[in-house]
């Protein structure tokens, strides 16, 4: 195994070790989904028309929970010295953690969208313009979260200042992703989704592109002192 | 290989206020080099220093190898095996999970039966790390240093939480490293027991 | 490059500021007795009647809100790359006055928003952006007060302030973009007669003026309290009773 997936099998292996990482996210995507339709009724139709944007931020805000920890546990520990002496780069560093963040929390919660869907009484062309739009849009929410994390991971109260700093820079993605699915509803295209899903991978791949940059550069700045 | 390290006026500072300047030293392979001083004087920013992760205020230092001479920090860095004074360890991990960790980090691929029965840890080698005593868990630190293989080591109080058998353990590895081409500098209050150069901050 | 540098150098920015620091207030007082007075003297508009005047204290607020972004982002571009020591205080000490503006500019839109779209706030594109431009502001101050030690604070707050600047035309696209796909309408823009012209411009030169002094003073009182700090770090200005 090369140093680069060491890390992030490592990195994937302390989420499913310390209160099982995933699982907590997918709790809490859950009970998003269920307490939505307690706070707005259960008009069938409705829900259909706001599932696409209460997925999309309630998949945002549960890959928000473990991010803080990103970086800041192996700060804390020495882990980060050690690591950042590796024969790794500190930007492939930066790219491992999102890519474990991403496998251990993005794409569970992608994989179980299809299902809370069903509970928005989604039809079946929006739910999969919804699935692709979470499979192309969580990986830019571990890079630009990255970011976040780094910034703040020498603060005790870290996890209270990130989502301040990297919601707004997520606004994007939130746009397009349940845009996409906005307009699969409204038969916009028939190849659903239409330009949402476009633009939406073109900002994913610019964020997946520059923030280990980013990330590097910040953690640098932190191993300083 | 690293031939030598060469410390030319530096000069370092946290934020404002400045902890040393003016130090130079040489440090050749093969040889040791303790940092001594109380608390507060700079030992783990000299440290962090040479490892990199700081910038100098002033001066430089230079290391000779067999490609040339280089004052890079960062590349500098793929030089060093760093024992800090935080243990690196993960509570989740088990001694054995850990170390092959850091070997795969470092692109090493020791045996590691023989290398845990070298810090005296055969019997804890399945233990997740938050088991470890303090002084196991420097144990295991010793074991990722040697692992890494790196010719610079930089220790931070490596002596600090070891009872006598695992301090002479420490000692007794520093000695074989610097016997096989390596070099050593160790921030501590007491002086190592290796006989080697000592600069005081 | 050089020529920047050479007055960027906290003792000139102090002697320089000190000279120019009362014409600019001057001339923000003068010109916006001036604008508020032509301002509230213009003929009604024949669509928006006399709620046009809030236009004269609300674009001049949005555009020293977006300037005040740009101005960060380019001082934070200079304190990473060339370490330039007062860049990080200069943008630092922007940066609350953007938020002010930002708010002074979204208040002002929702006041103007009630008479003329009959509801305190909509989901305008420009509105949104400049909600979320609020966001960017409090997060980056949030940053800098986060992190104490000083040099630290400044680098991670230029690099959030880079990384937001990159952003910024992508979140004001997409909120465009999202604005079109859900509904039609937006500000009924027409060509602004020369009468409105000529208090706007001079309105937005005095909130030009203003935002100068306001930032001038405050990059002079963070240079002084460093000073003050560092002082007392070497024991020469001791607190009354000691430390």
């Amino acid at each position: 195994m090369s140093a680069f997936t060491t890390l992030v099998a490592r990195d994937i292996r302390l989420a499913a070790r310390s209160g099982g990482g995933a699982a907590l996210a997918l709790g809490f995507f859950a009970l998003v989904a269920t307490l939505v339709p307690l706070g707005i009724g259960a008009d069938l139709n409705v829900l259909a028309r706001v599932a696409g944007g209460v997925l999309w931020v309630g998949a945002v805000l549960a890959a928000l929970l473990s991010l803080d920890r990103l970086f800041q546990g192996d700060y804390e520990d020495g882990s980060l010295d050690v690591i950042a002496l590796s024969p790794l780069s500190l930007e492939s560093v930066s790219l491992a953690k999102m890519l474990a963040h991403f496998l251990s929390t993005g794409l569970p919660l992608t994989l179980v969208s299809p299902l809370l869907a069903l509970l928005f009484n989604l039809p079946a062309p929006a739910t999969l313009t919804l699935f692709l739009s979470l499979l192309i849009g969580t990986p830019a929410v571990s890079a630009v979260g990255a970011i976040g994390a780094s910034l703040t991971l020498s603060l005790k109260r870290g996890g209270l200042i990130l989502p301040l700093l990297i919601l707004p820079l997520l606004a994007p993605a939130v746009i397009f992703g349940s845009g996409a699915v906005s307009a699969t509803l409204m038969g916009q295209s028939a190849m659903g989704g239409g330009d949402g899903l476009w633009l939406l991978l073109a900002f994913s791949a610019a964020a997946c592109l520059l923030s280990p940059f980013a990330a590097a550069a910040s953690v640098r700045l932190n191993l300083s002192s | 290989m690293i031939a030598s390290l060469t410390a030319e006026n530096l000069a370092c500072a946290r934020g404002d206020r400045v902890l040393f300047e003016g130090l130079s030293f040489r440090l050749e392979r093969g040889h040791a080099l303790a940092v001594e001083g109380a608390n507060g004087t700079g030992k783990t920013s000299l440290l962090r220093l040479i490892a990199g992760f700081l910038t100098p205020r002033a001066g430089r230092l230079v290391v000779v190898s067999d490609h040339g001479q280089s004052d890079d920090g960062e590349e500098r860095g793929k030089q060093i095996g760093w024992l800090g004074h935080q243990d690196a360890l993960k509570p989740q991990l088990t001694v054995r999970e850990q170390l092959e960790f850091f070997a795969a980090l470092y692109s090493a691929s020791p045996d590691f039966d023989s290398m845990l029965g070298q810090v005296g840890l055969t019997r804890q080698k399945d233990f997740p790390c938050r088991f470890l005593s303090a002084g196991q868990r420097r144990r295991l630190g010793l074991a990722r240093l040697m692992v890494s293989a790196r010719p610079l080591w930089l220790l931070d109080e490596p002596f600090a939480a070891l009872d006598i058998e695992g301090q002479t353990m420490i000692a007794d590895a520093m000695a074989r490293h610097c016997a096989g081409g390596g070099m050593v500098i160790a921030a501590t209050h007491d002086p190592l027991p290796l006989g080697q150069a000592s600069i005081r901050l | 490059m050089q020529f920047l540098f050479r007055y960027a150098n906290p003792g000139q920015f102090m002697r320089l500021s000190s000279v120019l620091l009362p014409f600019t207030a001057i001339a923000a007082a003068l010109l916006l007795a001036l604008g508020l007075f032509l301002g509230f003297t213009v003929p009604p508009d024949y669509q928006q009647g006399m709620t046009v005047t809030i236009m004269f204290i609300h674009v001049p607020a949005a555009i020293v809100a977006e300037g005040c972004y740009g101005l960060i982002a380019v001082l934070s571009l200079m304190a990473l790359v060339w370490r330039h020591p007062l860049s990080d205080v200069m943008a630092r000490a922007a940066a609350p006055l953007g938020a002010l503006f930002t708010a002074l500019g979204l208040i002002t839109g929702s006041l103007w928003g009630r008479p003329m779209w009959g509801t305190y706030w909509v989901w305008d594109a420009r509105l949104t952006s400049f909600l979320l431009l609020l966001f960017l502001y409090l997060g980056y101050l949030a940053l800098w007060n986060a992190i104490e030690d000083e040099t630290k604070a400044a680098r991670a707050a230029a690099i959030l302030a880079l990384i937001g600047a990159v952003n910024l035309p992508i979140i004001v696209y997409s909120v465009e973009w999202w604005n079109t796909l859900h509904q039609g309408e937006s500000i009924v823009s027409g060509k602004l007669a020369p009468v409105f012209l000529w208090p706007l411009l001079t309105m937005m030169a005095a909130y030009g003026f203003l935002f100068l002094t306001l930032w001038m003073i405050r990059v002079r009182t963070e240079i002084i309290s460093r000073r003050a700090h560092s002082l007392m770090l070497s024991g020469a200005l001791m607190p009354r009773g000691g430390l």
